[in-house]
């Protein structure tokens, strides 16, 4: 827990798209977060302005869990976070203090222009088992009780939910910030579900037991200012645009590639086999880039949402990192999916981290210290949370907890988690940190994933092994 | 559960069972784990409920099909039902189960028991009359004497807010509480007619006691075809039990929020609380799946119960022994279980000790390597030697 004054304020403050908003209002406020920027190399903040207020800084999903869980005493962060938790856990220490007014959007559900739902009426009857993609899962689940959806599967998803409906998925939960985004991605809104600006969060037990007023009245008197220059960014487009779908043989390929930041090593990749692929990698791209194999189609989606879609057979075949399929994996030991294929790029190691100023040089250090109590339980934070939880298993560690992250792990340690389960290049990144790597797991690269069932499917598999014969030859070029 | 919360628990379920053996029905048990579509494509339990729920991905639950602790017992015991009787008529079964539900103040398990009963596959009042008795029954048979019973009726409500001819969202909005469970929303609705007006403000102000009560709001004016229909079943339930002289108040406020209930409602109250609950739901197994099939049944909360029941604790220390063999030596042990095997046989609890030490059981039997036993009543302190097993039963036995 919090150490030192009981004035002493922890706020959360959030990365990627909030950023611009947040730091120009900060700025307003006079709170003194200087390098609270985009091309801020630190992630540890301290005002130069307020006394006892610092800061950190998370992925927004990250934020109304940490300060939930007493962490944090305020964190801003969208609407659309906070009560994706608090629909699944209502009782959470999170209490909504202030609107902060920018970023506006709306959660809706929505189906595909290219399918025959319209009207939500038309979810409540049947015998359709739907499939629910959103990185929304648990607003979605609490929809679907609403609506007395009769049978549903949800598939949580870490992003570019809208490039799944109509062949991979009947419906989406997802967010939408303009009038026209939802048209523009080729889907119809059913229902909106909530609504979400920015907002100002705090621990209600901080709010009870602190004098957090100073920090506050700061964010009451900004917004009293006629002039609100945080209200004019606009959150960055994904860029990616819709180009409609086409008919498909029963027995043509689902492939699924990864956007992010292995996207310019595939596109590399694919040059290099031959293999033309118009929308991925260039000035405009595009969910569903077209092909130059014939009976193949492609869907460009997140790497660590691969294996599962691979699994439930929504997809044949698709370019992963072995990091992602372990994960899915030990999760699912019976799970369908196989690695045919090493690409050999993107190659990182899968590493234990903690930070230097703890005196543990390797894992049996680790456990010394777990079971003598001065690390009991020990906190664990991981975007891979089956296999830290794996980790820490093999490895007779405990007790542990893991914190699921969404990503920027090494920012947890030391106060928010003693271990880390992240994927490193070269290390520098974390040495830079003062953290230290304590054991290496395994080594993942880009790897290709295949849908066992579809191998006994002879056309399938015919053009599956072809494929990763083109493949082979130019890993080996 | 503690040895003295078992003792109560086992108390309930044994009456329970014997209860319902001697009415003729069979016991069933249904798996802990079941898929959650089982309880959504039933459309049976509420969202509130739904959000409550332990569901979770399986080991092989790629494919996004959750599993859930039963949330209750009913459901799984109609999947039982149409998988195994579908067609058959008065099928009666019976079950203890454990249901899981999130219970977030803390004050209540999450984890409950249930005695519970179905009857399927016949549609008369005589059968709600029965499984009412059954349940009185039982748990008079647990020395409750002072259990209240009150009725509702689903299909009356129903129609009524079916004859409300409710359109627009804000109504649409109550209805969904009403389905809920929260009946009180009723009394916000300001229908068209002034029947139903009046109707509702009856319906929720008085507490009706006898089948007149029912008659009474059956003889006003402009009553729907279909409302005098569910009215006249529920006339006939509660004038059977007029006859049987058997009290109960009318109170539609606690009417379940289950959507499968489609006619009687049910519920027992001890000092208060709630201790058990069912009614008819003819709508359950064509929800889960199965064909057109009455059903009915009630369930009764072990957990509430336990801190009610005083079983006679001790009763068996009656009969209780302690074999205390003086040494561990091969032939005393011999001797200890060659003694006790003969008592248990007779229906005693025979305990074995080689350490001496004191025991609340009634009898001690002390064994050495002498031919004689020393047989000690703790109840008078009393000591008598005994020369074989058979006087050591005769001395034993000649006391109760």
């Amino acid at each position: 827990m919090k150490k030192g004054p009981s004035d002493y304020v922890n706020l959360a403050l959030p990365k990627g798209k909030l950023l611009s908003a947040t730091s120009c209002l900060l700025n307003e406020m006079g709170l003194g977060f200087d390098d609270y920027n985009r091309s801020t190399r630190i992630y540890r903040l301290s005002s130069n302005t307020q006394e006892g207020l610092e800061a950190k800084m998370f992925q927004e999903k990250d934020i109304p869990i940490q300060v939930a869980v007493g962490n944090y005493d305020l964190g801003i962060c969208g609407l659309d976070w906070i009560e994706e938790l608090l629909s699944r856990y209502p009782d959470s220490s999170l209490v909504k203090v202030i609107d902060l007014g920018y970023d506006p959007g709306t959660i809706q559900l929505a189906a595909s222009r290219y399918c025959d739902i319209t009207d939500i009426s038309q979810l409540v009857d049947g015998g359709v088992n739907w499939r629910i993609v959103t990185e929304y899962p648990n607003l979605a689940d609490a929809a679907a009780a609403r609506l007395r959806l009769k049978k549903l599967r949800i598939f949580p998803v870490w992003g570019a939910a809208e490039a799944y409906p109509p062949e991979n998925a009947d419906l989406v939960v997802l967010r939408t910030s303009e009038e026209d985004e939802l048209n523009k991605k080729g889907l119809v809104p059913l229902k909106e579900l909530c609504r979400s600006t920015a907002f100002l969060v705090a621990n209600r037990e901080s709010l009870m037991k602190k004098d957090l007023s100073r920090i506050i009245s700061c964010f009451s008197s900004v917004l009293k200012k006629v002039n609100k220059p945080w209200m004019e960014y606009k959150p960055a487009q994904d860029g990616y645009f819709s180009n409609g779908i086409k008919p498909v043989d029963d027995d043509s390929i689902w492939m699924a590639i990864p956007d992010g930041h292995q996207q310019k090593h595939m596109v590399k990749f694919f040059n290099k086999a031959g293999i033309q692929l118009q929308g991925y990698g260039e000035e405009e791209n595009t969910r569903r880039p077209s092909i130059s194999l014939e009976s193949f189609n492609v869907k460009v989606i997140r790497p660590q949402d691969m294996p599962l879609q691979v699994a439930n057979d929504n997809f044949d075949i698709a370019v992963t990192g072995v990091d992602w399929y372990f994960d899915h994996l030990y999760r699912f030991p019976t799970s369908p999916i196989v690695k045919m294929l090493d690409l050999g790029i993107g190659k990182v190691r899968m590493v234990a981290v903690v930070s230097e100023s703890l005196p543990i040089q390797n894992t049996d250090d680790l456990k010394k210290m777990v079971i003598s109590g001065e690390l009991s339980p020990i906190r664990v934070a991981s975007e891979y949370i089956n296999i830290a939880d794996r980790y820490l298993r093999d490895n007779h560690v405990s007790r542990y907890k893991v914190i699921p992250t969404f990503g920027s792990t090494e920012v947890y340690l030391p106060e928010d988690a003693d271990l880390l389960i992240e994927n490193t290049e070269t290390g520098a990144t974390l040495k830079a940190h003062n953290l230290r790597i304590i054991d290496t797991l395994f080594q993942s690269t880009a790897c290709v994933i295949v849908n066992k069932n579809s191998l006994n499917d002879k056309v399938k598999k015919d053009r599956i092994t072809s494929l990763i014969e083109t493949f082979r030859r130019a890993i080996e070029a | 559960m503690l040895p003295s919360d078992m003792e109560r628990f086992r108390f309930i379920e044994d009456a329970f069972t014997s209860s319902c053996l001697r009415w003729g029905y069979h016991e069933v048990r249904t798996p802990t784990l079941e898929h959650l579509n089982l309880f959504t494509s039933a459309g049976t339990l509420t969202p509130s409920l739904l959000n409550r729920v332990y569901s979770f991905l399986d080991w092989d639950g790629w494919s996004g099909e959750r599993v859930v602790l039963r949330p209750d017992g009913t459901i799984p015991v109609a999947r039982l039902f149409i998988e195994n009787f579908s067609g058959q008529d008065s099928v009666k079964l019976f079950y203890i189960a454990n249901v899981f539900v999130f219970e977030e103040s803390g004050k209540e398990n999450r984890e409950r028991w249930q005695c519970g009963v179905e009857h399927l596959g016949n549609p008369g009042a005589t059968t709600d009359i029965e499984i009412i008795m059954l349940a009185l029954e039982t748990l008079r048979s647990i020395g409750l004497q002072n259990v209240k019973l009150q009725l509702s009726h689903a299909g009356m409500l129903k129609a009524i807010i079916k004859d409300l001819e409710l359109e627009n969202e804000s109504e649409t909005a109550l209805l969904n509480e009403v389905r809920d469970g929260n009946w009180r929303a009723l009394t916000d609705i300001n229908a068209q007619s002034k029947t139903m007006n009046s109707l509702i403000s009856l319906l929720f102000d008085l507490k009706g006691k006898s089948s007149g009560y029912l008659q009474n709001l059956r003889s006003l004016p402009d009553i729907s075809k279909e409302l005098c229909n569910e009215l006249d079943n529920f006339i006939e339930v509660t004038t059977l039990l007029d006859v049987l002289e058997c009290s109960y108040d009318i109170d539609v406020t606690f009417t379940p929020g289950f959507e499968y209930y489609t006619g009687l409602c049910f519920q027992f109250l001890m000092d208060g609380q709630k201790v058990g609950g069912g009614g008819r739901y003819n709508d359950l197994i064509p929800l889960t799946g199965g064909e057109n099939t009455p059903a009915c049944g009630f369930a009764l909360y072990v957990d509430r119960l336990m801190s009610l029941v005083k079983p006679k604790i001790g009763e068996h220390a009656e009969r209780g022994i302690q074999v205390q063999g003086l040494s561990a030596a091969p032939d005393i042990i011999k001797k200890c279980l060659e003694l006790s095997g003969s008592l248990r046989k007779l229906g005693y609890i025979v305990e074995i000790d080689y350490t001496g030490k004191s025991t609340t059981w009634r009898w001690l039997v002390k064994v050495n390597n002498k031919p004689v036993y020393s047989v000690t009543d703790q109840n008078t302190n009393k000591t008598r030697e005994a020369e074989s097993t058979a006087s050591v039963i005769n001395i034993i036995g000649g006391s109760l």
